[in-house]
């Protein structure tokens, strides 16, 4: 929201850097449908989509798309060479038998034990979890890209969601316009920080305990 | 054309399965896969308090949308109404009940009723209140899961690329999505298909949908909505 577009190529390159051979991943709307942009030719990764397709490829030029060939956000989308379809039940299969190696996706609060509260804003916004429970509960690794901050400037990153969970304890990376954060056993650390922001300029806008790891990068 | 089976028809002959109050699920994901000569059918006739069951609810404009969008749905069972505002106003204005189901919970509750098993048993969302609100829960080897109650409707109505005269059917994509669970659980299945081929022409190794499941065929008039991507 208010981002510009290089800094949400800056965050999307960072989650792709998660990204390793063979993986299966799937990729929420926004930010992280640009990550397949910036991974390394000759990486082998299969897209999966909650909708039924593994193997998504790039959108489709205009006029080449298939109204029956669009992903979970119902964009036209392309099947690379292996990809096959499924029905649904098959592809959330997939995800809550643990064959989902990561999946990338955009969160409203994430709690500094790792809770994720990513779609629902009681009283204002119910637009339904779609599939980002198993997403967020089954996935092998949730890595979650999110601005540091709402728009009134408060920290998304907390103690505690006020928000309702959509999971709690999932998340186990966080990139935002600011930082990177990885969570684990020790609580959330303070992995990267973006330039020119200063360590001191991330801690202030992290609204949670979080320490600084002893291999802080700056990029 | 052949017919042995009485299965091919119209829509026009159909329309007696349809009523206000009755249960409709339908397949469909944001659109994609929805049958649109079916709802088209169903907004012509009018019905109303229809209990829908399926994985979203489209846009206004597209898919089962049209009929959420006209107030046709006085509850329904999904996993997301984003894509649909009218939705989101309908129900915050008390006019259409809705319960939310994780999505890929939703559909094994659909698979379940079309296998023919009462229930499942889920791990997915018991950190949230609205996916535990009301259900029971059991404990298998010291671990809690909720129990998810199967669904069935009346009628479901899906999407198909191809069906041969017994109703066996091939999907087209990811138009696939929840078309071939949709098309077990309803206690009346009516399969809108792109095309009807002879008996014998589907590759019997290839055939996703058995005709076991399919009671009715009609022919689609194809999409009569714009996507949100044109």
């Amino acid at each position: 929201m208010g981002m510009g577009i290089e800094m949400r190529h800056k965050m999307a390159k960072r989650a792709a850097a998660e990204i390793k051979q063979g993986m299966v991943v799937n990729l929420g709307i926004g930010i992280p449908s640009l990550v397949p942009n910036h991974l390394p030719a000759g990486l082998h990764v299969m897209f999966h989509a909650e909708n039924g397709i593994t193997g998504m490829g790039p959108n489709p030029k205009a006029g080449d798309e298939d109204e029956n060939l669009c992903n979970a956000g119902g964009f036209p989308v392309s099947l690379i060479e292996g990809g096959s379809y499924c029905d649904s039940t098959l592809a959330f299969g997939m995800i809550r038998r643990g064959r989902v190696d990561m999946t990338i996706l955009g969160s409203l609060q994430v709690s500094e034990k790792g809770d994720l509260a990513n779609w629902i804003v009681p009283g204002k916004k119910v637009p339904g979890m779609g599939g980002a429970m198993e997403l967020a509960q089954k996935a092998k690794k949730v890595v979650v890209v999110m601005n540091q901050t709402d728009k009134f400037g408060e920290s998304k990153i907390v103690e505690e969601c006020s928000l309702p969970l959509t999971s709690a304890k999932c998340v186990d990376m966080i990139i935002t316009d600011m930082a990177v954060f990885t969570v684990g056993k020790n609580g959330l650390e303070l992995a990267e920080v973006f330039l020119p922001h200063s360590v001191e300029d991330v801690i202030t806008k992290t609204n949670c305990r979080v320490k600084v790891s002893n291999q802080l990068t700056f990029s | 054309m052949d017919n042995r089976f009485q299965k091919i028809t119209t829509v026009e002959k159909l329309l007696d399965f349809f009523h206000d109050g009755m249960t409709l699920m339908y397949g469909g994901f944001g659109g994609v896969g929805s049958p649109p000569t079916l709802i088209d059918a169903i907004l012509q006739m009018g019905v109303k308090d229809l209990i829908l069951i399926g994985n979203d609810t489209g846009f206004p404009h597209i898919g089962i949308g049209q009929i959420v969008s006209q107030g046709r749905a006085k509850q329904i069972t999904t996993s997301h109404i984003g894509s649909n505002p009218v939705a989101g106003e309908l129900m915050t204005a008390g006019k259409m009940k809705v319960e939310f189901c994780p999505q890929g919970i939703l559909a094994e509750r659909i698979r379940a009723g079309g296998m023919g098993i009462p229930a499942i048993l889920s791990d997915i969302g018991m950190d949230n209140e609205i996916v535990t609100n009301g259900k029971q829960i059991c404990t298998i080897d010291d671990k809690q899961y909720l129990i998810e109650a199967a669904l069935t409707a009346e009628v479901s109505i899906v999407y198909a690329k191809k069906a041969d005269p017994y109703g066996n059917l091939i999907y087209d994509k990811s138009a696939r999505n929840t078309n071939p669970v949709c098309a077990m659980a309803g206690e009346i299945t009516i399969a809108e298909v792109e095309e009807i081929v002879p008996l014998g022409s589907l590759n019997p190794e290839e055939i996703v949908t058995p005709g076991v499941f399919v009671d009715y065929i009609v022919p689609s008039q194809g999409v009569n909505w714009k996507w949100a991507w044109e």
